[in-house]
């Protein structure tokens, strides 16, 4: 059978397969369909989130991202998992225990005002909306390249499968189907994994092998890469490049982002106590750390993989996989200086920042390209990192069912994270703009509806900047987690561990963070990107990581401000006595 | 003490070990401590690409047994 045959039955049974868990947990109450009625066991609780968690970015792009930034790709490894020990330990229990929908609904509470409900609000959309954006043309990619479809009938079939099952199903119908795309994420980025681990160093566990030795060899895969890539003029993998001040900045703000993000916090209002909640956070990070410790141990046989069939071939001889993606346009060769061979080395092979391909073929069968040579590199190989995880099964010789599943782990990754963002920015419109603020006197029945009307227009607009990607999105998917630090995440902590927080304190709070965050990626990334440079950054901080300096001034600002305003009501401390009781 | 007091001592001390791992090991002290190897790791490297992130799953469980036993005490 061929690959697009198997891709399509592969894909179609795992959409049936949402479709069906859908329709057997459909949202019968606001309370389903908000926190899927309590009563989540922590472990699929952890698995959903987990699903929740794992974008097309985390699914595509992370390995290939760390493959080619080396040690400084351990930002995203740290940033992304250390955010759920502060969850955990700090926010994920109490929140619970506080019992209500939305993130929202306990600003506005232990604030006592609408005015900060509706700031948290407004970061919630701001946050939800650059993030869901990323997915849906992820999920318009894995179609356009798997199924052959156009990008935008990509785009519009998997909003009608998110439509289903988050409009149908709410927070309980995504639950489940969740842990279904858990389930076939984590196998499809696994099988490779293995294969390309045994291949390279004969150790089956890839977190194993990626610190063994070679196959047939005394030296260790660690150390081959290493050298590898020094002699072709690359900075060391397994050194950091970047300034530390600004390593630890953009962790830190990838953490604390984490923790600030309303879509996951959320999930912990699935689960029935408190006690439910930290081990359901616990879970989350077990089923996210298979991958995530999976990702850079496939970074690195990719990596080495790449440069050991590509480098110094003769062209002729290239493998199946090359021209493939060649023909895809992802990767391309310019033969510099006209030896047949492919040369791999620091530096681009061209001037521009990507390929463009004339329509002729060179003597030797490549594609020619109008690029201008780049003649300060002896580079002629162009590369898209995003193709790592595609290309593994291909690269590997893997069977080609392995590259059917693949498709359909990207699809699960990227639906699956979708759904859980579409939630959060429906509920927090029907919930907390409508029910709570301008119109209290509705009814469940019609605040279920307008949480329904809200999905689905969500779910529009989504498609629509997965369609007609607006230049910035991709810029700013990274920031959303420098947004929720500053804002959310000190808010939040405060409300809990304070009892005496204001709240002129956190509404100036969370203002303050978002201001300052804002301008200083707005400046840099979009007024003068000229500027984008460690001489010109505030102590050598780059915009990805500016989002700690944000939070340190909200807490600075709201400690202050708490010095000059009334003390919260009783009714608040009560509140706040009463979610820190076991 | 209270509940709260000690549940906020336990918080800072495994806080503390949640910053060593990651920052610490993974990031400021990396350089001090490379010259100790797991299998074909750097130790430093390690902690940055695999070791933190084990150590994060064993705070969250550990934090979550403990602080469960002193909530049964609270309780009683």
């Amino acid at each position: 059978m061929e690959a697009q045959t198997l891709t399509y039955i592969f894909v179609g049974l795992s959409f049936a397969l949402y479709i069906g868990i859908a329709i057997a947990s459909r949202a019968k109450s606001t309370n389903d369909f908000y926190v899927a009625g309590k009563g989540v066991n922590p472990v699929a609780n952890g698995m959903a989130t987990a699903a929740d968690w794992m974008s097309a970015a985390s699914f595509l792009s992370m390995a290939g991202l760390i493959a080619f930034l080396g040690r400084d790709g351990s930002v995203y490894l740290m940033g992304w998992t250390g955010g759920y020990v502060l969850l955990a330990l700090l926010l994920a229990p109490y929140l619970r225990k506080y019992g209500k929908y939305t993130v929202p609904d306990f600003i506005g509470e232990r604030y006592y005002s609408n005015v900060a409900r509706v700031v948290a609000v407004i970061c919630l959309i701001f946050i939800s909306f650059t993030y869901i954006a990323g997915q849906m043309r992820g999920v318009g990619i894995v179609f356009s390249r798997f199924l052959e479809v156009e990008i935008e009938m990509g785009v519009i079939i998997g909003m009608g499968i998110v439509f289903i099952y988050a409009v149908l199903g709410g927070m309980k119908g995504i639950t489940y189907t969740q842990v279904a795309q858990y389930c076939v994420m984590i196998f499809a980025y696994l099988v490779p994994a293995i294969f390309l681990s045994i291949m390279l160093t004969g150790n089956p566990i890839p977190q194993l092998g990626f610190g063994d030795k070679l196959l047939n060899s005394d030296i260790y895969l660690i150390d081959k890469l290493d050298k590898t890539i020094i002699d072709l003029g690359f900075s060391p993998y397994t050194e950091y490049s970047k300034s530390l001040i600004d390593i630890f900045c953009i962790t830190a703000a990838l953490m604390f982002g984490t923790a600030g993000l309303p879509h996951v916090i959320v999930r912990f209002f699935t689960v029935p106590n408190m006690q439910a909640a930290r081990r359901s956070a616990g879970y989350a990070l077990v089923f996210i750390a298979i991958l995530y410790t999976t990702a850079p141990a496939v970074a690195s046989f990719a990596r080495l993989n790449f440069i050991d069939s590509v480098q110094n071939t003769s062209y002729e001889d290239a493998p199946d996989w090359f021209k493939n993606w060649e023909n895809i346009g992802l990767i391309s060769w310019m033969d510099k200086n006209q030896d047949g061979k492919m040369q791999y080395s620091s530096g681009s092979p061209f001037v521009e920042n990507r390929p463009v391909f004339s329509d002729e073929r060179g003597s030797l069968g490549e594609r020619l390209l109008e690029n201008e040579a780049n003649t300060s590199s002896s580079n002629e190989v162009y590369l898209d990192r995003d193709i790592i995880v595609l290309a593994n099964p291909e690269i590997a010789n893997l069977p080609i069912w392995v590259i059917a599943l693949v498709a359909a782990g990207g699809l699960a990754a990227a639906l699956s994270t979708a759904a859980g963002l579409l939630l959060v920015i429906s509920s927090s419109i029907s919930h907390d703009l409508m029910k709570q603020t301008f119109m209290p006197q509705i009814t469940e029945k019609k605040e279920l509806l307008y949480a329904r009307l809200a999905a689905g227009i969500t779910i529009l607009l989504a498609g629509l900047l997965g369609i007609f990607p607006p230049a910035f999105v991709a810029q700013v998917v990274a920031f959303a987690f420098g947004l929720a630090a500053s804002t959310l995440f000190p808010v939040l902590f405060m409300g809990i561990f304070s009892k005496k927080t204001t709240k002129e304190a956190a509404i100036g709070g969370m203002l303050t963070g978002l201001v300052f965050t804002f301008s200083y990626i707005v400046f840099f990334k979009f007024i003068s990107p000229g500027l984008n440079n460690s001489d010109y950054w505030f102590l050598g901080i780059s915009p990805e990581g500016i989002g700690v300096v944000g939070m340190i001034l909200n807490f600075l600002v709201m400690l202050l401000v708490t010095k000059f305003s009334k003390s919260p009501p009783e009714s608040v401390i009560n509140l706040v006595e009463t979610i820190r009781r076991p | 003490m209270t509940f709260w007091q000690k549940n906020l001592i336990l918080l800072s001390f495994l806080l503390f070990f949640w910053f060593l791992c990651s920052f610490g090991f993974g990031i400021l002290f990396s350089e001090y401590i490379s010259f100790m190897k797991i299998g074909g790791f750097e130790l430093g490297f390690w902690f940055s690409q695999q070791g933190s992130i084990y150590v994060f799953i064993i705070l969250i469980f550990t934090y979550s047994y403990l602080v469960e036993r002193l909530e049964k005490k609270e309780k009683k």
